[in-house]
């Protein structure tokens, strides 16, 4: 009893001394403003600011190789708090979210040729450029999903991606991944997007889509400070689109979309408000 | 003697898919007629495509040249008839999409260009032959279409000491190279000479799978009076892969990430050794090659000699027409071949055949996991592990890939064939690839 | 009109064998040595099969629909597994053990991992340990064989393997029947597990499998002969104390455990090279524990160590690539 006492005691007091010891001998000098600044990064790992890691990103601020405003998950809440932390002025950027430029599902959208193999758009994309007609549309054999470090980012049940307003963080990582650059960075607060990404002539885009843009202008008439056209094709003029939702009715194939009335149909993404993200409002 | 006791040479690995080779193997090469356009690309071959060195409207032979080649590794390209050029425009290429071409619109009389010269390749000096080959725009006629000029100039430093004829035509349901081999014995051997001659080399062996039994016996008869050898190899995909003939015939093998030249070895088709032979004898350029059309989707497969630039549904069209609806059209054999999106592309040089299945000949595809059976990579002819690749590929994990040698994957196809979770290996590996080498030319 | 023409990337023909295909051959493969046992120890022996097989089956449905993934039973793994458990579970097993077996075997051995292909060990034999550790009693109590028609009773009674143990600690020697018996042993006339018992029909099953190349021959060969050749290496040192290496042989799971056990594709290495080491593992540790450890029976634990070196051998046996050597020189 009184053997296995000790013997039990003395391995346990042996070796917490040699623990004891080896964190003092072995001790890192960690700069305490690197472990705060982790403590408000989003420990996504998501390698949005270009490191592959939030720690490698704390230790690159604390060390000024880096500017504390290169996490777009984070926010401007964790820019503010990281330029606290640093005891410099915060330097916030509008934030972004991501958006699927296309509309064109399997429905929507005729095929060049019926796909079998590897699901993913690159390995598609390689074949005859793609199983769609429209060089420019969405493949939807989701890459941008399997890229997303926030899930953000879905396949409908006819082959789209969609991404989350709300839980996209603006990490660019489905951009990066897209063999089309379908997808596009607009402004958190804009809700109305082109959602389309033809080139093609309208004739062309008739053809091959039922909600491609065939570049009509209309848009661009009723509200000429919003929208531009250019290569065949509109898009909204984020900086000066205060009455962008004017030509949504308007638009003959329907190719300009509100995201404050709803996701693209077959999407399981609730309807969020112009601008907002419910769990940052609340 | 019968190619069944003779000794039989092969490579580890590898597997035997059903030949297919019944449908077509033996209809003797028919000649196929003038369609009423012939779409000839500028890019048919590896390297820099062609530029086109003719108007729209000029008048053309039959021969004569049409467009330059651009560098060393590329090759000039010739009209395969004679006529009238109407349009030099992207046309449906068999590459899945349209590319430029040069469209021309035949007069009927498929008269030669008088200024091609024939001669004895005995009064030719070695550079001179290559010249002449370079000129005729000879290329791979496996499919490959490497530039052939290109492989009979290896560097200084390398010595070559054999020749090797690749007569195996391992692919299942191709039979042209088969064809060629009974039908145009003399025409192989004599431009097997002529590549001796311009390697200045000796050692000279045909290799041929034993399931070709006839052209085994018809070569051996004669090429045994030129001192040039014919090995029967055993029946066995992908026998007819550069590295894995190489190594089945000599013994040596290609050390990874360099050419045959560096085991002192040059691979030629005989369908190119056929064509050298006509462009240094009769001043010919590459202009026709033979075509296997053929599968279950085609009512009368056919062998046929076809001008560069025959659209594909032309050779459909004299072969009976389609059996049944097509739900794959092959350009090639039905283990590396590409799929085409119409029947508009043309034949060009690297059309070794043209195969076409019904939904009723495909495979039934819906991959599973991988069950590490392992099969993959017993099959594998270069000893890769298909499925690690394939996982890392998957995962965007390019350097552990090219860690498990995923660039010296030869695409032959075996992985996929065998899996019983039918996963599209090859085209994981191949993403792999494209990946990899994109990385190395960033760095 | 959209074009209905198929593109895919080469090659465009397929062998034809599927997962499903070759998990039909092994459960071919098991049906002689399953048939002989249900003649053997008759209805328990059934029951035991039934709930295994239908449990796993079940098992294996319902975490794919809680994981919202589309159910697999066609692929046929979770009946093999559930055949495989069976096989090796006591005839007198009572119903909530099977059932409870076939849980484990589904749920911890495969599916906690991600399915069919990313299980590290053995799906049957994890069940099988964790019975056997967790009730001692139920999975050691073997029965005599009562064939079926035969108007005998079962009555409790310990396999050979056991007997000999036992005897072997008490006394120090080998019981009597130790070296008697072998027609018995062959044909399955003994106690013990559901498939451990005939060895004609386990071989038969085995050939049909190297025969229709669902397993090749690396791992059987490598793993029983490990064993004959340790076993006999003993028996000739000191025969009164260790059994004759065909005593190992035809007692006990081991042509069960090396034929179709060992043989999982999932859970073994890809190589040939690998198999060969996996295989001899299997063999030393069966035998080493067979003779020198606490419980009669080693095969179990031996091929589950195995599978966990499963990873290590594939690391250290890849295979060399055309043309590398050279390309070093």
């Amino acid at each position: 009893m009184l053997a296995s006492i000790l013997t039990l005691g003395g391995i346990g007091l042996f070796a917490a001394i040699a623990l004891g010891i080896a964190a003092k001998k072995f001790a890192v000098e960690v700069d305490p403003r690197e472990l705060a600044i982790l403590e408000v990064l989003p420990g996504a790992n998501c390698g949005a600011c270009g490191l592959p890691g939030c720690g490698g990103y704390a230790k690159a601020i604390v060390a000024g190789s880096m500017a504390p405003n290169l996490c777009p998950p984070g926010g401007a809440e964790t820019i503010e708090k990281i330029a606290h932390i640093m005891g410099v002025e915060a330097l916030s950027s509008a934030p972004k979210v991501a958006v699927v430029c296309c509309q064109g599902d399997n429905i929507k959208a005729s095929l060049k040729y019926q796909y079998l193999g590897l699901e993913d758009c690159n390995a598609a994309q390689k074949i005859a450029d793609g199983p769609k007609n429209c060089p420019g549309g969405c493949i939807g054999l989701g890459s941008c999903v399997r890229a997303c470090p926030f899930g953000a980012i879905e396949i409908t049940a006819e082959g789209l991606a969609v991404i989350s307003r709300v839980n996209c963080t603006g990490c660019e990582k489905c951009i990066a991944t897209c063999p089309r650059s379908v997808i596009k960075m607009t402004p958190l607060s804009a809700t109305t997007h082109v959602l389309c990404n033809s080139n093609d002539k309208g004739a062309l885009v008739r053809k091959y889509c039922q909600v491609g843009c065939i570049a009509c202008q209309i848009c661009k008439k009723v509200a000429p400070e919003s929208y531009t056209i250019e290569n065949f094709l509109a898009r909204v003029v984020y900086d000066s689109a205060e009455n962008a939702e004017v030509a949504i009715e308007k638009c003959p194939t329907k190719c300009i979309r509100d995201f404050a009335s709803g996701y693209p149909e077959g999407s399981s993404f609730a309807a969020v408000g112009p601008g907002t993200k419910p769990e940052q409002a609340a | 003697m019968n190619p069944k006791t003779m000794d039989l040479k092969t490579f580890k690995g590898g597997l035997h898919p059903p030949d297919g080779k019944e449908f077509s193997a033996d209809k003797a090469i028919e000649i196929c007629p003038l369609p009423e356009e012939l779409i000839i690309p500028l890019a048919q071959h590896i390297g820099a495509p062609a530029v086109a060195c003719v108007e729209v409207g000029a008048k053309v032979k039959k021969g004569s040249l049409i467009a330059n080649a651009r560098g060393f590794v590329s090759a000039p390209i010739h009209a395969s008839t004679s006529g009238e050029v109407i349009a030099i425009e992207p046309r449906p290429h068999p590459m899945g999409k349209a590319l430029p071409a040069i469209v021309i619109r035949p007069d009927g009389a498929d008269s030669w260009d008088e200024s091609l010269k024939s001669a004895n390749p005995g009064d030719l000096t070695a550079e001179e032959l290559k010249a002449c080959i370079q000129a005729a725009g000879i290329v791979g006629m496996g499919g490959a279409t490497f530039p052939t000029h290109v492989k009979l100039s290896p560097p200084a430093d390398k010595q070559i000491d054999t020749l090797i004829l690749n007569g195996v035509e391992c692919e299942p349901y191709l039979t042209a190279d088969h064809r060629m081999m009974l039908e145009n014995t003399e025409q192989i051997l004599d431009g097997i000479d002529i590549l001796r001659k311009v390697l200045g080399i000796e050692r000279a062996v045909i290799g041929i799978e034993a399931n070709k039994p006839d052209a085994i016996e018809t070569l051996r008869k004669e090429a045994a009076l030129r001192n040039i050898e014919v090995q029967a190899l055993e029946v066995k995909y992908p026998q007819g892969a550069e590295k894995q003939l190489i190594d089945a015939i000599t013994g040596r093998q290609v050390p990874s990430g360099t050419l045959p030249m560096e085991v002192g070895v040059v691979v030629q088709n005989v369908g190119t050794a056929a064509a050298i032979s006509a462009a240094v004898r009769l001043g010919r350029p590459l202009v026709e090659r033979v075509v296997t059309i053929t599968g279950p989707g085609i009512k009368d497969p056919k062998n046929l000699l076809v001008r560069i630039g025959t659209p594909l549904q032309f050779l459909v069209d004299q072969c009976g027409g389609l059996n049944g609806e097509p739900a794959k059209i092959i350009m090639g054999g039905p283990m590396m071949g590409q799929t085409q999106l119409s029947l508009e592309p043309p034949a060009i040089r690297g059309t070794s055949g043209l195969l076409i299945f019904r939904k009723e000949d495909l495979p039934r595809y819906e991959a599973g996991p991988c069950i590490r059976c392992g099969r993959c990579i017993g099959a594998c002819p270069i000893h890769l592990q298909p499925t690690t690749i394939a996982a890392y590929a998957r995962l965007d994990l390019f350097d552990e890939a090219a860690e498990y040698h995923a660039l010296d994957c030869i695409e032959c196809g075996c992985c996929t064939y065998i899996c019983p979770a039918t996963l599209p290996l090859v085209q994981s590996i191949r993403y792999a690839k494209a990946a990899i080498m994109a990385k190395k030319r960033t760095l | 009109m959209e074009n209905q023409l198929y593109l895919s990337s080469s090659p465009h023909i397929h062998s034809g064998e599927t997962t499903d295909k070759v998990m039909r051959k092994v459960i071919y493969a098991l049906l002689p040595a399953t048939a002989l046992s249900i003649y053997f120890f008759g209805l328990p022996a059934l029951s035991v099969l039934l709930i295994c097989t239908l449990g796993c089956m079940g098992f294996e449905a319902l975490s794919c629909k809680l994981m919202k993934k589309p159910i697999a039973l066609a692929d046929g793994s979770a009946a093999l597994t559930g055949i495989l458990l069976a096989l090796n579970m006591p005839p007198s097993s009572p119903w909530w053990l099977a059932l409870f077996g076939a849980a484990i075997a589904i749920l911890i051995g495969k599916q906690v991992y991600g399915g069919l292909g990313y299980n590290p060990f053995n799906p049957a034999l994890v069940a099988r340990v964790v019975l056997l550790i967790s009730f001692p009693v139920q999975m050691t109590s073997w029965t005599s064989p009562a064939p079926l028609g035969s108007g005998l009773d079962a009555i409790t009674t310990a396999t050979p393997l056991g007997e000999m143990q036992t005897a072997v600690m008490l006394t120090g020697k080998l019981p009597e029947l130790a070296h008697s018996g072998f027609l018995d042993y062959l044909t399955g006339n003994m106690a013990g597990s559901l498939g451990e018992v005939s060895a004609i029909a386990l071989l038969l099953g085995g050939l049909y499998l190297l025969w229709k190349r669902v397993i090749s021959w690396h791992i059987p060969v490598a793993f029983i002969g490990t064993v004959l050749v340790i076993g006999a290496i003993f028996w000739a040192v000191s025969p009164e104390k260790y059994p004759n290496p065909l005593f190992h042989l035809l007692t006990g799971g081991l042509l069960l455990g090396a034929l179709f056990m060992a043989t999982d594709m999932v859970t073994s290495p890809v190589t040939n090279k690998g198999m060969l080491i996996f295989g001899f593992g299997c063999g030393l540790l069966t035998v080493l524990i067979r003779l020198f450890g606490g419980y009669p029976e080693g095969v179990s634990f031996a091929i589950l160590l195995m599978n966990a070196a499963t990873p290590l051998i594939d690391r250290f046996c890849r295979p060399k690539i055309y043309g590398q050597a050279e390309a070093k020189a």
